[in-house]
Formats: structure tokens, sequence, C-alpha cells
């Protein structure tokens, strides 16, 4: 939280330095005596995870970009290039491959944190609206550098993205043309996503710096959701939680290091190891799996918006799969004026816990399943496909049933050959299909926020909290004790 | 609560990459298993070596390895030849060469030039280009196989799979220039049996068998499309040591600064 300069310069070069450019002070202030909540556990080690994960990616990238070439002809042969004969290249390449699901998992784990604890209430709706920008940004830096192997699923992958916006209506054709230097992707498209992929980095770290100034006006948010009052309920952040963030950080480049050196392709996709072939469509195109949840709204919409039982379309189905992708992200951004409860923790929440710990996630997670998989994949059939064959025989109606239209056919080319007028038409069975699944999910996605965020504010009673961040803290019987003071 | 979500969440993002794979049969590892597999596995330089000899001898007819240069074939983690005899593999192989010194491109014949290659030399495709790779293959290209282990799902054991998994139709098929091989992609594949019992002899000893020759050429693929994984797994236990060692301090560094506040 903004709070009195405890700044002490001590030798004349600090003092000198304090008077023409106080940034010793900045950084005492905010890294070194800010008062943190002393209650943060390890969820809250993510914010320093990420700023690794920013700084790891760009020192990275920056390396590879001096071994990469953007051309279609090339780009493949010099990642290769990068893999087999830069000095150690297929630890910079692997680290930053690996490096971006490392980043999208700390951003999710991240902003469940912030969804759980109520991160995103007053006073922190600008820290919260920053944090989205951030992940928005991610999003589009992630797909662009997926895009920079030109591998199969890069070509692909960019295809089906951009022409997205090609079902914006009227302006849509010229806005991706436009986007792709080109009527379809080509090296003029790949060489401005590598343009766009080495600029979006430092746009973020700068969207970053506004987010921690976000974050240290009203100070962190903590477990309880409760302000704190005073020094009581906070500690220095130095020591205390730079040494709790960079155990958690260690931890995490645990994992990031088990990926990079035991499984580095585990998270890729193996047709991104074929060269790019504009000829060649893979048999099924998906994104990386950061992207998956949102691949599958866009596929679940399959119905025009328009009046029922009428011609009258308002909004064709692709283009509503495109807002619907767009808005799930955009929900996000209102998410402090949907939730009206005024407690900010759901640790005291019964009912929106149970919600989001139960409904939500599990629904995040099948989505990112229902992306990866066919849409038309059968989930549940009830009864068979069945070919049937009516024909008259005299007066009387004769019906003929087969397993598979290949026996049915023959049955009625016999029929047919001897002059009977043959009838033929199909049964389908009930399907519930991928595709479903993912509609379903995607209503679930939406419903949490539009209709059960505001609804259980209104409704729910909340658990009885505790008096303060220090009171939480203490353990039982010493809690009691101060309360009986 | 939330640490179970997290196994979860983690579960989740782990299985993502299993994709159905038409109606192939899923590939089968063979029965020896993969040396290179799990968090201490290697290469096996004595099969690398047969490996290149199954290339040599059978694939290369068809298939180059663009990525892989002949000076890595006695680079460390690899087949383990020797430099000279690399300098000699290279040498017993002519690699397209630029103009000569008139600023001719072909021979008298109108051939293009063609030299003996070098070590720094990638291993060349046998066509000039693909178009004339299609046209002597009855318009199917063969893939360059650089990468090939790790550009299908479950490569190696894929690729083993595919050369030993050719068999009659069951249903008694046959279809001009595709034959049937049930873990191909709907099963008709353009390339022929490319292996039968005795077509490579192994000086070593090792027994031409078929699942021999597949077994060892596709370790040899394996390590042509990774071919730094020894080096990447050995640097991955000093690593993962040092942050285990790291961790273990800040943890007590971390109970130490905190022991005021419990």
């Amino acid at each position: 939280m903004a709070h009195e300069s405890t700044y002490q310069p001590q030798a004349g070069i600090e003092k000198w330095m304090d008077d023409r450019l106080p940034v010793m002070r900045l950084v005492h202030d905010s890294f070194v005596d800010f008062p943190t909540p002393k209650n943060l556990n390890y969820w809250y080690t993510f914010g320093g995870i990420l700023t690794f994960c920013l700084v790891a990616q760009i020192a990275t990238g920056i390396t590879l970009a001096m071994h990469y070439v953007a051309n279609d002809t090339m780009a493949f042969a010099s990642v290769e290039h990068i893999m087999r004969d830069v000095n150690f290249g297929w630890l910079i390449r692997y680290s930053h491959a690996v490096g971006a699901s490392m980043f999208f998992l700390a951003v999710y784990l991240h902003m469940f944190r912030g969804m759980y604890y109520g991160s995103y209430k007053a006073p922190r709706e600008v820290l919260w609206i920053l944090g989205c920008i951030i992940f928005l940004l991610m999003m589009a830096t992630g797909f662009m550098g997926y895009v920079l192997p030109w591998g199969q699923m890069s070509f692909w992958g960019a295809t089906v993205i951009t022409s997205l916006f090609g079902a914006i209506p009227i302006i849509g054709d010229p806005i991706q043309q436009w986007m792709l230097g080109g009527f379809a992707v080509g090296n003029p498209a790949l060489n401005r996503f590598f343009s766009l992929h080495y600029l979006l980095p430092f746009v973020i770290f700068g969207m970053v710096v506004l987010h921690v100034w976000a974050l240290h006006v009203p100070g962190n948010n903590n477990p309880t959701g409760i302000d704190a009052k005073g020094p009581q309920d906070t500690v220095p952040f130095h020591p205390y939680y730079t040494v709790k963030d960079a155990f958690g950080l260690v931890i995490f480049m645990l994992i990031f290091a088990g990926f990079v050196f035991f499984a580095p392709n585990a998270l890729g996709h193996p047709d991104n190891y074929i060269p790019a072939n504009n000829l060649v469509t893979p048999a099924h195109i998906v994104p990386e799996w950061y992207l998956l949840p949102f691949y599958a709204i866009l596929r679940s919409i399959t119905f025009d918006f328009g009046i029922p039982f009428t011609d009258i379309i308002f909004i064709k189905a692709k283009f509503l799969g495109v807002i619907a992708m767009f808005a799930s992200i955009g929900v996000l951004f209102v998410l402090p004026w949907l939730d009206t409860s005024k407690v900010r923790s759901m640790r005291y929440r019964p009912i929106m816990r149970f919600f989001f710990l139960i409904i939500f996630l599990p629904a995040c997670v099948g989505l990112g399943w229902v992306g990866a998989e066919t849409p038309a994949k059968v989930l549940y059939q009830q009864g068979e496909f069945t070919y049937y064959a009516d024909y008259f025989e005299g007066e009387e109606l004769t019906t003929l049933t087969y397993d598979t239209a290949e026996e049915r056919d023959h049955a009625v080319e016999s029929l047919v050959a001897v002059g009977t007028e043959v009838e033929i038409r199909d049964g389908t069975p009930f399907q519930f299909q991928m595709v479903h699944l993912g509609l379903i999910l995607t209503i679930v996605y939406f419903a949490y926020f539009i209709i059960i965020m505001p609804l259980v504010g209104i409704i729910e009673t909340p658990r009885p909290m505790p008096a303060s961040i220090a009171e939480s803290v203490l353990p039982r019987s010493s809690a009691s004790a101060a309360a009986a003071e | 609560m939330m640490t179970r979500f997290t196994i979860a969440l983690l579960a989740s993002l782990i299985a993502l990459p299993a994709f159905a794979a038409g109606d192939a049969e899923h590939p089968q590892a063979p029965p020896q298993g993969w040396s290179f597999d799990g968090v201490f596995g290697r290469y096996d330089p004595q099969t690398l070596q047969r490996g290149y000899l199954v290339y040599e001898q059978v694939c290369s007819s068809c298939h180059g390895l663009e990525y892989v240069t002949y000076r890595n074939l006695a680079e460390p983690g690899g087949p383990g030849f020797t430099m000279d005899q690399a300098r000699a593999i290279a040498a017993e192989h002519l690699v397209p060469a630029g103009p000569d010194q008139d600023g001719n491109t072909t021979d008298e014949n109108g051939l293009p030039l063609t030299r003996d290659g070098i070590p720094a030399d990638a291993i060349p495709s046998p066509y000039a280009n693909d178009l004339a790779a299609r046209a002597a293959n009855g318009g199917a290209l063969p893939p360059d196989l650089s990468l090939m282990t790790k550009a299908r799902l479950n490569g190696p054991s894929y690729i083993y799979s595919l050369l030993t998994g050719y068999e009659p139709d069951p249903h008694g098929e046959e279809q001009v220039g595709l034959y049937y091989n049930s873990y191909f992609t709907n099963h008709w594949i353009a390339m022929a049996p490319p292996l039968s019992d005795g077509l490579v002899e192994f000086p070593d000893g090792t027994e031409g068998t078929v699942e021999n020759q597949a077994f060892a050429v596709t370790n040899f693929l394996m390590w042509a499309s990774e071919p730094h994984l020894e080096k990447r797994k050995r640097m991955g236990f000093q690593v993962m040591l040092f942050l285990l060692i790291l961790s273990v301090l800040l943890y007590m560094g971390y109970r130490r600064v905190w022991a005021d506040q419990h």
C-alpha cells in the first residue's frame, strides 16, 4: 500500500543521487520496506514467477532472433540450424518453447488465484484490468511466436486464426488481407508476425510496470480478503516475501527444467516438425494447449443468430463463434462489476466457492479438452444407424431394414432392376458429440460470470470472518486469548 | 483444495497432445524397448552404426537427411564414427556442386555438376527436387527423414511398427502402387516394403532380420532428429540437482526468516 517513505540514504553518493533521481528510494519503498500482508500463501508467488517467465522469454527470444531467419523458405531450416549447430541452441529454443507453456500455466494459476480471493474488487479494478490486457497481449504474442518455426501447425494455425477476422461482415475480407499482406498466409505474414512477436513482449513489459504500480497503490490483497489495518497485519516485503517468492520460483523452475531437459516436445504438436506446406492440410488443426479453451468456444457455436422459424439471420454462425471467443476474454474485463458480493475471499463465500471450484474450473479444463478433440467425435450414442427401403408390394407397404447403407443400396438396386419404385430413408440415432459438450461448457462459462456471479453475491450469506489479518494467522488458542483481551 | 485442482490441471495439460490417429493401429515399441527412453536414456553407438548402414543401403535410395551432416556422424553422443571414417563416408557420396571455373553448372552431357562429399555436407536427397522425387515414385514424395521421429506421434515406435507392419490386406484387396500397412493412416502407403530378411548384413554379427534392421534404423533416425539428447539429459541432471539443493537452502532460509512470525 502507499505509505510514508522509509528510505534513509547512507553513503554520500546515495544522498547525491536521491536529490536528483530518487530511483533507489523507489526500489526501497516498493520492494524492500513495502508493507505486505503477513498471511500470503504460495498462490501469491506467481507474480514473481511470471516476472521471471517474461524476462526468461525475452532473454531466450533475443538470442533466438540472432540466429532465426524470418523468411518462408528459410525459417524452418534456421530453426533446425539453431537446434543442431548453434552452441546450446537446443537449450535456448527448448527453453523458449517450453517457457511459453510455463508462462501460460503460471498466468492461469495467477488469474484463478485472483478470482478465488477476489483480488479484482475495489480498489483493485485497474490492477485487474491491466492484468487482462497483459493476458490478451500474451495470447497474441504466443500465437505469433508459434507461427515462426513455419511448421505445418504454424502455417495452418495462422490460417485458421486469421480467417476469424475474415468472418466479420463486410469489412472482414479487407481486414484479413491487410493483416496478412496477401490473400493467404505467406512470407509477408511471417515477416510481420516476427516483427510483432519481437515488439509485443516489450509492450507487455511496460504493462507489467503499470500492473506492479497499480498493485503498490492499494497494496496486496490476501487470502482473507480483509484490508491490512496496521503494522500488526504486515511484514516488510524483504526479506519475508523475497525469500518465499524465491523458494516458490525454484520449485517452479524444477518443473520448467523437467520439461526442457526430459520432455521438451511433450507440450508441442508433432506436425510442427513437418515444414509448412500450403497444399497439405493436417488432419486436425489445433492451437497450443493454452489457447484450446478459447478455440473450443469458437468451434462450439454452430448455429446462426436470427429470428427463429424465419430465414432472417442477423449473425452467421462463424462470426457468432468469433464474437463468443472474444467475449469470453472480454467478460474478464468487467469482472469487478459483475461480482456483487462485498466479501472478497471465497474462503468466506461457501456458495461462490462451490461454483468456482466445482463448476467453473472443471468447465475451463473441459473446454480445453473439447478444443483438442474433433468436434464430431461421438461421446454418447442412443440406438444405432438404420437404413430403410420402402416399397409397395401390391397395395401393401413393405419396409426393409439394414444395418449398413451398402447392404440396403444393394437390395434397392435389385428391386429397381425389376421395376419396383423404392423410397429410401435413414434412421439416425441420437448422438452427443464433442461440439455439444463444448456448447454446454461455453454456456456454463458465460453463465458463471453473467448470471451466477451477480446473483450469488446477493443471495449468499458469507461465513463469519476474522476481525483482522493478524487474528486469522494466529493459532486458535492465542486467537481466542487475543479476543478475550 | 486448490492443490488437487492444480494436479488435475497439470494432468489434463500433459494428456492434451493425445490425438486420434485416424483408424491406424496404435504403434508398438519393439520387445527390447528404446534405450533412449526415460530420464537415463542414451543411444547405443553400435546400434546407431548398424542403423546408419540400413539407412545407407536401403532408405537413402529414396530419402535424404537434409539437416544431418557427415561430420555429425563423428560427434559425441552419436554413432561414434571417427572423424576419418566420417570423412571417408562423405567422400563416397556425390553432392551437388557449384559452378566450375568457367561458370558451367552442367557437365558435357548436360547433367548438373557434382563433387565428392566433405564432412560439412548434408546427407543429400537422391533427387534433384521434389518434382523429380514424385516423378520417380508414382506421384508420392518420399519425405526427408531428418526429423521423422519427432514429426509423428509416438515417433520411434510408429516408424518401427510401420517398417515391420506390412502384411496382405485382410480383405484380399490390392491397389496399384500402394501397399497395405495397418499402422499407416487409412492403411495404404506408397512406400513398398523396404526391408526383408537378410537385405542388410551387419558386420558385427547381428542377425539381419527385418525386426533388427527396423530397430537399428529407427534408433539411427531418432539420433538424427535429436542429436543432442545425451548432452541434454546430462545437463538436465546437473540443473535439477542444482535447483534441488538451492530449493532446500531457500526453504531453510525461509523457515529462519519467518521464525519470528510463527
